[in-house]
Formats: C-alpha cells, structure tokens, sequence
C-alpha cells in the first residue's frame, strides 16, 4: 500500500463520514426543528397538528384550574401575547416557578381545534426575568416598552386584547 | 486577620504576574543559545504561581468560612445559617469564584508539569509551561479586571444572601471542580501540541509524554459529565438524565474532541503516524473547552447555568477566546506543514480502526456542535427563534454511534499496520454467544429498533473487550501459572484500555435501557394504587415533617410485585418559606437493573377529598449510565498508572514492544 492510496482512503472514509453526519444533521433538522410562536401566530398561521413548536408568553390571570381524568392530573391555562390567547393543556406537574401572570414556554403541538397540547412545560426563570422569546414577542406587538418599565401584568392584557376571543371551550385531552 | 480578602487579592496579582513572566521567559530563552540556561527559571516560576493562586483562593475560603460579608461575593453567596460544608464549596457555586477556581486548577497543572514532567526535555518543558503561563496569564487578568473576588461591600450586610437550597447538594459541591479539572486538563495537551509546533517536531516520545496528561484530562471530564447528569437526574426530579441543554453540550463537545485525541495519539506514540491530526486534536479539543467556558460563562447560550449577563466580560472572554484559539490555529497552518509524515498502514489495522474511531467521533462532535451553535446563529441572523432537542441530537447521533460500537469491538483485536479482517474476527469468536444473548435480551425488553441495535453493540463491545482480554492472557489451553504470568506482563495501560472500553458498552446500555423507561403522572387520594411497568405503586401514607430551614411534605409509595412488597419510597417537598422556593427530594430505589423512582408534587383540595400528585417512573438500567462512566475513569486512571509512563522513557522496552506487535 502506497501512501497515495492510503490517503486516498483517508480521504474517501473521511467525506463519507462527513457526508454521512451532514445527511443525518439535515433530515434531522428538517422533521425536528422547534419553532418558537406567539400566540397570534399560532392563530394566524397554525402549524400542523404533527409539528411540535415553543409556545410562549404571558399565563393569563385567573385561566388556570385543573382537572383530574383517570387520575392524571391535567392543568389548562391560557397563554398571551396581548393579542391573542391560547388554551394550553398540560398533563403533568407544572415547575415550581410556574405562576399566573408570568411567563411561560410550553413545548407541544397544536391541535385540529386550535387548543394547543404540551409536553413539557418551561418557568425555570425567576420572577424578575422574562424569556427573550416572550419579551420580543411583547415588543413587537408593542404591548410593551422595555424602556418605560416593568411589563405590565398578563392579566391586565386579556382586557387589552381587544377583539380576540379569548373564552376557550374545554377541549379536553385526557393524557 | 491573618489572611484576609486584600492578601488574597494581592496573591492573585503576584500569580498573575508570574504566569506573565512564566510565559515570556522561557519562549525568549529558548530562542537563543545564549540565554537557554534561563528556561529551567519556568518550572520555579510556574510552582511560585501555584502557591500565589493556592494562597489566594484559599484566603477566599476563609473569608466564606468566617462569614466575612464585607466580601462582596460572600455576601451574595454565603450566609450564615449556611452548613460549613457548602460555605466552602459556595465559594465555586458563583461566576467569580469559579473563575478562580479554574485558574487555580490551570496553575496546578503547571505545577504538574514541573513535577512530574522531569524527564522531558529542558526546552521542551518550558515551552510547554510558557504556553500555560500565556493562558493562566489571561485568565488571572479577567478574574482581575472583569470578575474580582475579593471586592469589597460597604456597608457590610449582617448575613449574605446566598442561600439557594438547590445548589446545596453534594453532588453539585463536587461536580465543578471535577469538570474544571477535565476542561483545564487539556490546556496541557494543548500547551504540548502548540510547543511542538514552535518547535517543529512531533515523534514517538512526544506522543508518549502527551498521553498520560490527555487521559488524566479525560478521565476527570468523564467522571464531571457524569457527576452532572447524576446530579440533574436525582435532584431536578424530572426523572431525566441529559437535556441537550446547551451548557451540557458544551461538555460532551471537548469530551468527543478529547476521547479522539487519546486514541490519535496511540498511533503517534506507537507508528508515528497523524502526527499532524493529532496536533490539531490537541488543539480544538482545548479550544472546544475554552469556548465550553465561554459559552457557560458569558450568557451567550441562555441557560440555568448561566451566571454572568454581563458584556464586558463576554467581550474580554471573547478576545481571550481568539487570542488563544486563533493563535494556536495560525502556527498550526503556518508549522503543520514542515512536520514529517508518519508510518505506513493499511486500511485494515489497528491504525485504520484507531483513524475511524476519530472520524466518526468527530462527525458526533461536528453533529453536536452544529446542533448547539445553529439556533443561536440563527437568532443572530435571521431573527427566528428556533430550538433543536432531544429527537433532533436522537436522530443525528445515533446512526454514527452504531458504526463505532461495532468499530470499538474489532479494533482492539487487530494487530498494528496491517490485519486479516476474518482472521481477528476468529479471535473474538468466544464473543459471538454473549452478544447473540445479549441480542436476545434487548429483543425482549428494549422498545424500538435503534436502542435495540444500539443495546446489542454494546454487549458487543464488553464481549469483544473481555474476549481480547481473554486471548491475550491465553485462557484457552493456558496453565494458571502461564495466564498468571501473562498477566502480569501486559501493560496496564492495556487493562486500562480493555476496562474503559467495557465501561462505555456499560454506559451504552445503559443508554438504551433507558429508552424503554415507563413513567405515570397520576394525581391520587391516599390509599389508591397505580400500575406502572408490572408493579402496583400504593400512595400508603402522607405526613408533615418540619426541617431545620424548611416545611416537608413526605409521601410513603409503597411498590410491590404481586402482592409482594418491594421496597417504601420517601419522596419530600420542601418548601423553604424565607427563600420562597420550594425544592423535590425525589427517592430512588436500585437494584442495579431498574431504578424505582418516585417524586411527589401538590397536594390538592382538602378534608377527605385531598389529593397528590406524584410522579412515578421505571427506569430501565439507570444506574449503568453512570456506572459506565466511573468504570471508563478508572480505566483512564488505571492505564495512567503504567510503568512505562511512571518510570521517564525506557526507550529499549518501546522498542521492544514495537517489534513484537
């Protein structure tokens, strides 16, 4: 074995491999990115019912209550960005830094009927801290400038949001 | 007080400056002939700079202990209700103290080098304690300039703050200065590599003194990894052990660099051959572990680790980041190309399986690393927030791990330069029935086909590493005395080897097992059972304990099999009212081939009607993930322990050894 044959080897199992990873890496990106979504996004273009995206925002003020089916647990709440709201329903014990009125990501996917099923449900941030995702989301809609203060309370939003209704029907998904 | 915070601030400088010296001294000395006698100043220098640092991070150890909270950083991370325990490892739960921390274990390193690197050449010594002056310089000045420990706080609060009951925990206490010590522990290949570069020689020898310091490295990464996904797996109560959160990447991305960098530099040692790849190995895997920091560090990658949101340091850290890293890159494209190519193989040899090992090691890295770094990129560029998980690192991954396995189990079995594939295939025919029962077990308990292959593989690659083994002590046909005799003539670095090997088929399988976990989240009244995974798991009782800080809601679960009763889990919810949190106390029961795990959540309701929450899981093989990890550190440690790395360079003996293999 020459050294140009043994590098020549070298080189075709080494573009193989990375031929073979940058295969791998796009397929996977193609079927497992998670988008994030506000809201109105979700209800202006809702993503199809096998796609699993980030929904964030605010939790609204007095939209959480639980209910047990075949004693799992499943808590449903509502998610704003000020413009539209979202019902969540999640089976599972929410994170101790979950609270009304603060932020939230939940990763799931949304339903045929526009309710949206999480999986997981994020709050690890303390109550001073708002996911950057959310607090875009606020600027954008222009719900909220950072320069002039604190973001004002979620529950206070539902009443802004002025023609989006937000009374959600009990879609329930026992889990 | 005897040493206080300005002592110790000034023993930071005094390390500083003689890291600075450290570094320029013996890179000037070395270049001529004249002043050469200076580079044997390096070793002095670089042990000087380990007493400064020791002094200093010790005097900070003292300020937490004595609830000094004139000590800025003491009073944010310390109090005085605090355990004696966690006020000393408080000291490297925060962004400063870690900083430190990681210099001082820099400046050990150094101290390292100087002790035990005796038989090395003088130049080439300090060279390579000039490059980990360079680095421990730079640090030191950010510990300095961006993140000083010692400021002080006037007035001084009568107790700290820093009372997070989430970081008192043992297995956090130690987790960072493991992982410290893996990630700094490669600044030392790193420093060899890029002194080898200045001075435009890699050979056998260079490969043998740069191996032990990458295995001692790897050893310790191995050993932090997997302290951290224990710690997250047993106290975050999410019943999971690995979240591809980007902080957690950014260990396994030096540790896949780092794992082929050990093998590369077999071949450098033994066949002289990737001399060239094995330097640049060096290289990023020390880069990979700098940015590793930075992306901890910096807030660049959101993330719970994260502590510092401040640009400054992000811009000093990230000059840092491309003085170090981009320099070290030039001289390897300026200098890679004067060293000399290595020895001659086939594609089927133990240099071809070891040269596949490190491709498709580093297509997993390249896989992770893109993974990490394209969401982030992608909210820089396009605005879109996007994220990637676990289905995403599941499905790219897994199909470059296969080959490896497979890989892992044939290579050590094939002799050097040239091998017969059917032949060593012949050698580890005893491996055949374990694997085929091995098949047969994962069939019936794994779920889906990628864990069961990936199952199968690695009791391929325990079997295949037990039947080498075998082979090589001449079990078959052997006399005691002839095995006895064997074995205690192979090196240990070859029992080292064999023993990491099995202990990543463990962790493999471990992996896989875990893929098969079942879990229920159910929300009952005391009294009723749930059925999970062949068991009945009975919420018995719940009572309220009253801890020292805290309020406790403790759950008895009882599981049993057909009536049988297993074991009583005592899951707890603590709520520490004055910090307003509340922590789970998830209770785990093993026995070695499932964890029984049990978290309690809410209580809901009242009177007769109250219920819980609790959370319940079946955790196929936990414990082997992390059993894996501590066996693959053991090896490292035991193949560290070799004569021949101990006892200098017994040329004669390598010699030897080459001709026979």
């Amino acid at each position: 074995m020459t050294r140009k044959t043994r590098r020549l080897w070298l080189v075709i199992s080494c573009l193989a491999c990375l031929g073979l990873a940058a295969g791998l890496t796009l397929r996977a990106f193609s079927s497992n990115i998670v988008f994030f979504m506000a809201p109105s996004q979700v209800r202006a273009h809702p993503p199809s019912p096998d796609r699993t995206i980030r929904l964030g925002g605010m939790v609204v003020a007095g939209s959480l209550h639980r209910i047990v089916a075949h004693n799992t647990p499943i808590n449903e709440f509502q998610i704003t960005d000020g413009q539209a709201a979202i019902t969540v329903s999640y089976a599972g014990i929410l994170p101790d830094l979950f609270r009304e009125g603060q932020s939230v990501v939940a990763l799931g996917t949304v339903e045929p009927g526009g309710a949206f099923t999480a999986s997981e449900v994020l709050a690890k941030h303390d109550e001073t801290y708002m996911p950057k995702e959310v607090a875009e989301e606020l600027r954008r809609t222009g719900k909220w400038d950072p320069r002039f203060g604190k973001a004002p309370d979620a529950a206070s939003w539902n009443t802004m949001t002025s023609s989006e209704d937000s009374s959600h029907k009990n879609t329930k998904t026992g889990g | 007080m005897f040493f206080g915070p300005e002592e110790g601030h000034f023993a930071l400088a005094l390390g500083c400056v003689l890291a600075v010296f450290q570094c320029a001294i013996p890179l000037w000395a070395a270049r001529s002939a004249k002043h050469q006698r200076l580079v044997a100043l390096a070793p002095a220098l670089a042990v000087g700079q380990l007493i400064a640092l020791s002094l200093s991070f010790l005097s900070l150890i003292l300020c937490a202990v004595n609830d000094d909270f004139s000590v800025q950083n003491v009073a944010a991370n310390s109090a005085i209700a605090k355990p004696l325990l966690y006020k000393i490892t408080g000291v490297w739960g925060n962004h400063e103290g870690s900083v430190l921390l990681w210099t001082l274990i820099l400046a050990l390193c150094g101290g390292a080098v100087s002790l035990f690197g005796r038989n090395l050449p003088d130049i080439l010594r300090g060279r390579v304690l000039a490059i980990l002056g360079g680095v421990s310089a730079g640090f030191q000045l950010f510990c300095l300039l961006t993140s000083d420990p010692f400021e002080r706080l006037y007035p001084a609060p009568m107790d700290g703050q820093g009372m997070n009951p989430l970081l008192q925990d043992p297995g956090l206490a130690f987790h960072p200065p493991i992982l410290y010590t893996g990630y700094v522990g490669f600044a030392v290949p790193f420093a060899f590599a890029v002194a080898a570069l200045i001075e435009g020689r890699v050979d056998a020898a260079w490969g043998r003194w740069v191996r032990p310091w990458a295995v001692a490295a790897w050893a310790f990464l191995t050993c932090g990894i997997a302290l951290g996904s224990w710690w997250s797996y047993y106290v975050l109560g999410w019943g999971g052990y690995w979240f591809w959160d980007p902080v957690e990447n950014a260990s396994l991305i030096p540790w896949l660099t780092g794992t082929a960098l050990v093998h590369s530099a077999i071949v450098v040692e033994k066949r002289e051959g990737l001399k060239i790849w094995t330097v640049l190995l060096a290289i990023a895997t020390f880069s990979f572990s700098l940015s590793g920091t930075f992306l901890v560090r910096s807030g660049i990658l959101n993330s719970v680790h994260a502590f510092a949101n401040d640009p400054a340091r992000g811009v000093f850290i990230l000059a840092l980041l491309a003085i170090v890293i981009g320099g070290s890159l030039s001289l390897f494209a300026w200098r890679a190309p004067s060293l000399t190519a290595g020895g001659l193989f086939a594609p089927v040899s133990r240099e071809g399986a070891l040269v596949l090992n490190n491709i498709l090691l580093c297509s997993i890295c390249a896989v992770v690393v893109t993974g990490t770094m394209y969401p982030p990129f992608m909210q820089l560029l396009a605005g879109r927030t996007i994220s990637v998980g676990k289905p995403f690192f599941d499905a790219a991954t897994i199909p470059l791990t296969l080959p490896l396995l497979l890989a892992m189990g044939l290579g050590t079995a094939l002799p050097w330069k040239r091998a017969n594939l059917s032949r060593s295939f012949t050698h580890l025919r005893t491996a055949i029935p374990l694997t085929l029962v091995g098949l047969a077990l994962c069939w019936w308990h794994f779920s889906g086909v990628l864990p069961i292959a990936c199952g199968v593989l690695s009791v391929w690659v325990i079997a295949a590493s037990i039947a080498d083994m075998m082979r090589r002590l001449g079990l078959r046909g052997g006399t005691l005395r002839s095995v006895l005799s064997r074995a205690r003539s192979l090196p240990r670095s070859s029992w080292g080897a064999t023993l990491a090997h099995i202990g990543a088929g463990i962790t493999v399988l471990g992996l896989s097992g875990m893929s098969s976990a079942q879990h229920a989240i159910v929300e009952v009244p005391i009294g009723h059972t749930t059925h999970l995974a062949g068991d009945d798991w009975t919420l018995t009782s719940i009572r309220h304990l009253r801890g020292p800080n805290y309020n406790a809601l403790q759950a008895d679960i009882t599981v049993s099999h057909n009536g049988h009763v297993i074991t009583v889990l005592h899951p707890e919810k603590r709520d520490f009212t004055s910090q307003h949190q509340t922590t789970t106390e998830v209770s785990i029961h093993t026995n070695f081939l499932r964890d029984l795990y049990g978290v309690i959540g809410d209580q809901q309701g009242t009177g007769v009607n109250t219920t819980y929450v609790l959370r319940l899981h079946n955790n196929t093989l936990a414990p082997w993930m992390w059993l894996g990890a501590l066996i693959m550190a053991i090896g490292g440690g035991l193949s560290l322990s070799d004569r021949r790395l101990r006892i200098g360079a017994p040329r004669r003996a390598t010699a030897l050894a080459e001709k026979t293999s």
